[in-house]
């Protein structure tokens, strides 16, 4: 047996989560899975919340890490930061951008009830002015995971991050919003 | 033909030779199962998959994971032709299993969190770069004799 079978407090709050689940399905099948609007359930808002206010004091060095690994593990992102002197992996330019991005993060936390709304502006600079190719949003919630995952091993459970590749998916799709 | 420097082949040996192979498995197919829910359709016959509770203590799937980790195995002890090495396993899951090639991705990346939650600040940059290379070029080659 192990660990995780004996999570007891979890059982009854997912049962009473397919309800909500049920009301906040919104599935348009547009192909790949990006642009399939998963929506959050109310517990799994609170999920994103209580983990991102749990990683705060660390969510510089995430920010920092993940965008470094990005650059690493994805080289075709480095495309980007052709204006940069440096742009490998834990350069002071990729470091400081990433706690940037992961700024931009937080403050979509506290707007999570209406990402569209909130990033309108956020979504206009990334269509009009930077024009980041939106399969790039994925590689870099994927380098931001596996950063969450590494830092704090044991808040970072299935049902956590599913709760965050959801928030981190819906956060890509408000970006992508003003694209086209 | 891919190609593999020194180093990442010692990251690669290092980190199988470290594995738990029942522990790391069963999270992360059970991960997968979780966080991409459409993955269960391929686990009709495993039982109760009910919610993210009864798929953590479900035997059939914890068993099912260590047989699918083992098969990584195959690609470490033929890292220079990965390609062929799968090409039976490929038809496999092309012509009986009928599983979509993208969720070889998704499970490649559940057990990247998983083995980065094991080895904390041990999976490094360079570690992540040569795992993950190694498992792009292994679901590649699952995805290989579709047709």
């Amino acid at each position: 047996m192990n660990d995780d079978c004996n999570d007891g407090d979890d059982d009854a709050d997912d049962d009473d989560d397919d309800d909500d689940d049920d009301d906040d399905d919104n599935c348009s099948l547009e192909g790949n899975y990006l642009n399939v609007n998963m929506s959050l359930s109310s517990k799994q808002k609170a999920t994103v919340k209580d983990f991102f206010s749990k990683m705060s004091t660390r969510s510089d060095d995430i920010g920092a890490e993940a965008l470094s690994r990005l650059v690493a593990v994805y080289p075709q992102t480095k495309s980007y930061f052709s204006h940069w002197k440096d742009a490998s992996p834990g350069s002071a330019p990729v470091r400081k951008h990433g706690i940037t991005i992961m700024g931009g993060v937080y403050d979509a936390v506290g707007k999570i009830d209406d990402l569209k709304g909130g990033l309108l502006s956020l979504s206009e600079l990334h269509a009009f002015m930077l024009r980041v190719d939106p399969v790039n949003f994925k590689l870099l919630a994927h380098c931001m995971l596996v950063c969450m995952s590494m830092i704090f091993p044991e808040e970072f459970t299935p049902q956590v991050h599913v709760a965050v590749d959801k928030f981190l998916a819906q956060l890509a799709l408000a970006l992508a919003e003003k694209y086209r | 033909m891919v190609e593999w420097t020194d180093s990442e082949r010692a990251i690669i040996n290092s980190i199988f030779s470290n594995l738990d192979y029942e522990e790391i498995s069963r999270k992360s197919l059970c991960r997968c199962l979780i966080v991409y829910p459409w993955t269960q359709r391929y686990f009709g016959g495993f039982g109760n998959l009910y919610n993210a509770e009864t798929i953590l203590c479900n035997p059939l799937i914890a068993a099912h994971g260590t047989k699918i980790l083992h098969g990584l195995d195959r690609a470490l002890k033929n890292m220079d032709d990965i390609k062929n090495t799968y090409a039976e396993l490929s038809l496999l899951h092309s012509d009986k299993l009928h599983v979509d090639p993208d969720n070889f991705r998704l499970l490649a990346d559940c057990l990247t969190v998983v083995i980065a939650a094991k080895m904390g600040p041990a999976f490094t940059v360079d570690t992540q770069v040569a795992w993950q290379k190694f498992l792009s070029v292994v679901v590649f080659a699952l995805g290989r004799q579709y047709h």
